[in-house]
Parts: C-alpha cells; sequence; structure tokens
C-alpha cells in the first residue's frame, strides 16, 4: 500500500525540519458549505492537516467552546453524510490530509464497513475516536485500516506506559498526545506533563507525535513544536469562528491566525 | 435460561457495557477497578460498610404486605420492598455509602457526582458531610427546577450544586458535566456515580452496592411466605434500584423480572424515556448499552414526569437481561404512574417517588389476572421531593374547598 498523506506529510516535515499545524474545524458550523472555505483559508495560512470534527449531541471530552460549536453544527442538520460531503468538496480542489475527528456513535450509527469505504472515496485520509479506547476501538482498526485509512488514537498524561504501547500500536500516520488532564479548550500555559509524555511515547515508538489540548497562541505552538512532530490547535479556531458568527471577514481572519501559529511553530524549530 | 450475571474481565455483559472515554480516563478506570476488586475482598471494608448500611441507612428495610392493596385489586399478594425507609428517602444512599469508603480508602479528597431527581445528589451530599468531603453536585437546571427542595438540602448538608444548562439541562446533561470534571481533576476526585451506568467498574459496583436489597427481599418473602416471588417489579432509569433487587433473583429463572420504564406521554420519539420501546445500541457517557438516538448517531431528548427515569440509555447488565429474556421491560405512561401513586397512597398511607410511581403502576395492572401468585414491588424511594410535581398535575387536590 502506498504511504497515506498523513504519513507523507509528517515524512516531508521531518525532512524539513519543519513542525507540522494541525487544525481542527467542528464540521458544520456556521454552516457545511461554510466549513469548505474555512478549511481553504486555513490551508491558505499554512495549516499542514485538517482534523474535521463530526458534531455530537453529548461531547464528554469538549469544552465549552466545542461544545456549543458542536450545538450549532447539529442544529444546521450536520451529519456523517454531511461532514463526509465535506470533505469531498475539499478534495476536489486540495491534497491537504484530512482526518476524521469523531465520537464513536455517531460512526457505529452509520456502520464501520459502510464509514471506511464512503471516507475513502470522499477523500478521507484518518479516523480518530474520541471515546473509544483501544480496547474498545481495537476492533474497528482492521476494517479502517484495509480500506486504506489511518487510524489515531490518544495517548494521555495518565497512561502509564503499558498503555502507551498499546496506543501506538493502534495508530497510524501518528499518535495524538493530550497535552494534559482535562477537556479541549484554551488554556494559559501548555502544561509540562506534555514533554514528559512525549519523552516516554518517544521510547515506545517511532510514529510522529502531536500534541494538542490547550494551544492558542504563537508562542504555545513554539513550545510544543520544540519537542514534538505536530501541533493541533482547535478551541482557539472555534473560538475565532464563533465570534466572526458568520461575517465575510472570517476567512482572512482565520487565515492570518493560522499564519500566526505557523510561524509560531517555526519559530520554536529555529 | 442465565442463572448468572456478571460482566468479563472488560466490563461487559453479554455485548454491553465496557469502556467508551477519552483515553485520559482509562487509567484512573483502571485504578478504580483494581481498588473496588480489593475492597470487596476485604473484610474490614465489608464490615464497615455493613455497620453503616444498619446504624446509619436503616437496613434491612422491611418487606410489607400490602394487604389492602392486595385486596382492593382481588389479584397478586403484593410485596412492598420499603427502600422508601432509608436515610435520605431513597436507595441511593446504599451506593453512596459503598463508593465513599471506597473514594476514602483511594485517598481522593473530592467528590463529584450527578444528580436527575436529586435522591442521589442528597445522598451523595449526606456521606461527603459524614466522611468530612468536598461536595460537588452537576444537576440540569430543568432539573433544578423540578426538584427545588432537594436542591436546597443538597445546600443545607454542605453540597455546592452547580447547574448545568447545556442541552436538555436533564441527567444526561449533568453526567456529561461531572465527567468533564472528573478528566480535568481526576487526581484529586473520585466521581461518585449514581446509577448502575457508564464506564467499567460502575455498573457492577452499583449493582453490587444495591444487592442487598434483592438479598434481603429473597430472605423476607422465604421467611413470610415459605416460597420465592412470582414477580419482582422495580422501575428503571439508569437501572440501579431494578438491578439491586432483581440481582439475587437472576438465578432463580421460575421469578419474574420485570423493569418499569418511562413512557411520558407519548411512545412518540422525544416524549419518553423507554429504550426497549423505540432504541437501539449505541454507546453515550462511557457505556455500550440501549440508547435512544436518531438515525444519524444523535442521542435523543426525552421526557419523563419524573427526573430520576428520564435519561436516553438502561444500564448495560439490564440491556443483557433482556437479550437473554431473563428480564422483561416494559413502559409505563406519566398518567399511569401518577394515578399509582394517588392508589398507593389511599389504600396503603405511602406515597411514593414518582419513579417508583412507574413500578406500582405494573403491580396495579398485572395483579388483577394473577390470583395465587407473590409480587414483590421495589419502593425505592419516598414522594417527599415530588410534592411539587404532584401538585402541578393533581390540581384539583390543591383547592382551598377541596376535601
Amino acid at each position: 500500500m502506498n504511504p497515506s498523506r498523513i504519513s507523507k506529510l509528517f515524512a516531508r516535515c521531518r525532512a524539513e525540519n519543519e513542525p507540522a499545524l494541525i487544525a481542527y474545524i467542528t464540521a458544520g458550523d456556521p454552516s457545511l458549505e461554510r466549513t469548505v472555505s474555512l478549511v481553504e483559508a486555513m490551508e491558505l495560512g499554512g495549516a499542514d492537516l485538517i482534523e474535521l470534527g463530526v458534531p455530537f449531541s453529548d461531547p464528554i471530552a469538549d469544552g465549552p467552546v466545542i461544545m456549543r460549536a458542536t450545538e450549532r453544527a447539529l442544529a444546521n442538520g450536520a451529519s456523517v453524510a454531511g461532514v463526509l460531503e465535506v470533505a469531498r468538496k475539499i478534495r476536489e480542489r486540495s491534497e491537504i490530509p484530512i482526518l476524521l475527528f469523531s465520537y464513536l456513535n455517531p460512526l457505529l450509527s452509520y456502520g464501520f464497513e459502510r464509514l471506511a469505504k464512503d471516507a475513502v472515496a470522499a477523500g478521507v485520509d484518518g479516523i480518530l475516536m474520541t471515546d473509544a479506547s483501544v480496547e474498545e476501538a481495537g476492533k474497528f482498526v482492521p476494517v479502517v485500516r484495509a480500506a486504506g485509512l489511518d487510524t489515531v488514537f490518544l495517548a494521555a498524561p495518565t497512561s502509564p506506559l503499558e498503555r502507551l504501547r498499546q496506543v501506538a500500536a493502534y495508530s497510524s500516520g501518528f499518535v495524538y498526545l493530550v497535552s494534559r488532564t482535562g477537556v479541549t479548550g484554551v488554556r494559559d500555559q501548555v502544561a509540562d506533563t506534555a514533554a514528559e509524555l512525549v519523552e516516554r511515547m518517544r521510547t515506545v515508538t517511532d510514529l510522529p507525535l502531536a500534541v494538542g489540548f490547550g494551544i492558542a497562541q504563537a508562542a504555545d505552538a513554539a513550545a510544543v513544536a520544540k519537542i514534538a512532530d505536530g501541533v493541533v490547535v482547535g478551541s482557539a479556531f472555534v473560538r475565532i469562528i464563533e465570534g466572526c458568527n458568520g461575517s465575510p471577514e472570517l476567512e482572512s481572519k482565520l487565515a492570518s491566525f493560522t499564519r500566526e501559529l505557523k510561524a509560531g511553530a517555526k519559530a520554536g524549530r529555529a | 435460561m442465565i442463572t448468572t450475571s456478571q460482566p468479563d474481565s472488560g466490563g461487559h455483559f453479554g455485548p454491553y457495557g465496557g469502556r467508551f472515554v477519552p483515553e485520559v480516563l482509562m487509567n484512573p478506570l483502571e485504578e478504580l477497578e483494581q481498588a473496588y476488586y480489593a475492597a470487596r475482598q476485604d473484610p474490614s471494608f465489608q464490615a464497615e460498610l455493613a455497620l453503616l448500611l444498619k446504624d446509619y441507612a436503616g437496613r434491612p428495610t422491611p418487606l410489607y404486605f400490602a394487604k389492602r392493596l392486595s385486596e382492593t385489586l382481588g389479584g397478586a399478594k403484593i410485596y412492598i420492598k420499603r427502600e422508601d425507609l432509608l436515610h435520605t428517602g431513597a436507595h441511593k444512599i446504599n451506593n453512596a455509602l459503598g463508593q465513599i469508603l471506597l473514594a476514602r480508602r483511594m485517598g481522593k479528597k473530592r467528590i463529584i457526582a450527578e444528580t436527575g431527581a436529586g435522591q442521589h445528589g442528597v445522598a451523595t451530599a449526606t456521606v461527603c458531610a459524614l466522611f468530612g468531603m468536598e461536595c460537588v453536585i452537576y444537576m440540569g437546571e430543568e432539573d433544578m427546577r423540578r426538584q427545588r427542595l432537594n436542591v436546597f438540602r443538597m445546600r443545607l448538608l454542605g453540597a455546592k450544586v452547580t447547574g448545568v444548562t447545556s442541552g436538555s439541562r436533564t441527567l444526561k446533561d449533568a453526567i456529561s458535566e461531572a465527567m468533564r470534571d472528573w478528566v480535568t481533576n481526576v487526581g484529586d476526585t473520585h466521581y461518585l456515580l449514581g446509577s448502575a451506568l457508564g464506564s467499567h467498574p460502575y455498573p457492577l459496583m452499583v449493582r453490587d452496592f444495591h444487592s442487598c436489597m434483592g438479598i434481603e427481599a429473597r430472605a423476607q418473602i422465604l421467611e413470610k411466605e415459605g416460597r420465592l416471588p412470582d414477580q419482582v417489579i422495580a422501575c428503571v432509569g439508569g437501572g440501579s434500584n431494578a438491578i439491586g433487587i432483581f440481582h439475587a433473583f437472576v438465578p432463580d429463572t421460575a421469578v419474574k423480572l420485570i423493569g418499569v420504564e418511562a413512557g411520558g406521554r407519548s411512545l412518540a420519539p422525544g416524549e419518553h424515556a423507554a429504550r426497549f420501546a423505540g432504541g437501539s445500541p449505541g454507546v453515550l457517557q462511557g457505556c455500550f448499552s440501549y440508547v435512544l438516538q436518531n438515525s444519524d448517531g444523535q442521542i435523543s431528548l426525552t421526557h419523563s414526569v419524573s427526573a430520576g427515569l428520564d435519561y436516553a440509555m438502561i444500564g448495560p447488565e439490564h440491556a443483557f437481561l433482556a437479550d437473554q429474556g431473563r428480564a422483561e421491560y416494559v413502559p409505563c405512561s406519566d398518567a399511569d404512574a401518577l394515578e399509582a401513586a394517588q392508589t398507593l397512597a389511599r389504600t396503603e398511607g405511602l406515597i411514593p417517588a414518582l419513579e417508583s410511581a412507574h413500578g406500582v403502576a405494573e403491580a396495579l395492572r398485572r395483579a388483577p389476572a394473577a390470583k395465587g401468585e407473590i409480587f414483590i414491588v421495589n419502593l425505592s424511594g419516598r414522594g417527599d421531593k415530588d410534592i411539587d410535581i404532584y401538585r402541578e398535575n393533581l390540581k384539583e387536590l390543591d383547592e382551598p374547598e377541596s376535601n
């Protein structure tokens, strides 16, 4: 099988000593059509990979910013099928890697066989399931991988080494390290726990490591870029989207914020 | 037919249960499981819990023969398990005492809990006061409105009650908020989950802490009647009181186990919380079980006159017992529950919690055609907390000249 878009991205980033900027967006906020153009703006600003959030009614791992985005997206009728349609439209004009970022239930309801097939057809590159432990989601991994999709799992500061080993074993493309305990959302400072987690993870895998949760500004991106292959930013983008309330300036604001983050991340490597 | 019901090592009852949480919570759940298994085997833990259940909570509770009710219906002999007599007014204290001892053993300093009707919140606030622990209760704002008395009781006991404004502002949203707190403060905080729901080991642990109800009831009916009952009937929200009274009877395959879900205003989507009438297996808040959801896998809103039954998912062991045909689950409407509460009040002088009234209603429906049978109905809580709702729904009794 050819290397995935996600693997190629991290291979290039490693070769060029460049940190990957991973941008999360809740699909369907403010609308599915608009998500397509918001992703284009983030790509223009320098985002290297898009986490396309599938809205779920009961997002237990998310803080208030993404919770509200989810509520708006669901009120606008977003569904798994709708999110796949967004991916397809992004793929029509871009080669940016796309990771579906979802709670398990909407995917279970859609059906994993069908999801894997439709996701590949839409140009999706991988799936991350927020509330699925490797123990429970392990059984879906072969179906998803067989279709040619990557599976990305979360590692946490609370995970002992044995769990980190399992997380790595079930992950492909990269591993998503949660910088601290807690829900998604902006924090003043990226926790030191992230560095310790990166160190422990490095002892069990060679996969690229991305760090997320709480990264809101260029300085945070720089700090993370020093220790990890990728920097994930979510709520800070969603907050801008919320603040703009659908105004026409949203795209340019997102692009310029992405540029700041990317410059920050690169500065971390300088 | 199955004669035992125990989860596998991953906490699955058949296909149901398990652990569906963000990775941050996986190790804390494993630690909780280990601590619970150690405590379960520890005679000093069990002795301390037994003493508290007896001297503080008021166990064993009586099994009362409802003679006038039985005669009025002219069929089955109805026995009532009097969990309403427990301290704090409902069965919830059994589990709260068990978990607070476990939390203390694990060195936790802070307790969080969700509550729907407020009974679990009151039980949690009570045991936190008893053990001098910090206590934060999450409660949907709609439930805070419906259950004002219990909000006040929790505050009087020293707990902080945090209103939840997301979603339908009921139990489901309170659980999500409690999980967000736990994911953030997992180091020093124990999440004292109040139903036989959530991720392993909660469904098992909560069941175990409530299994005293069934163990007592089984011995009591053998003593009074010299035989086992024909039917054991209990209301089912998440399902803690039902699983607690069912568990000891699971091996007795001749005993029918009947769970009563909230049939709400009707069985149309959004109008009820009867998971076996329109639900399907799915994942919510850490658990795989029957859940009310739409065709996109979004969790449905629910309705019940009773806040404690107003929840989209049923506990995983109930899903397993239903699949196996070992237990049967039926809906009961808001109106039938209200009617049953009045009947019980007027024939026996017992005002049930609205949740428990659903179980009573099913017993009333079945009894006339069951001459010669013995029923046990779990009266999981008393109705003091529901007086405002009874008043809203039974306006004719609230007139100045009514008699």
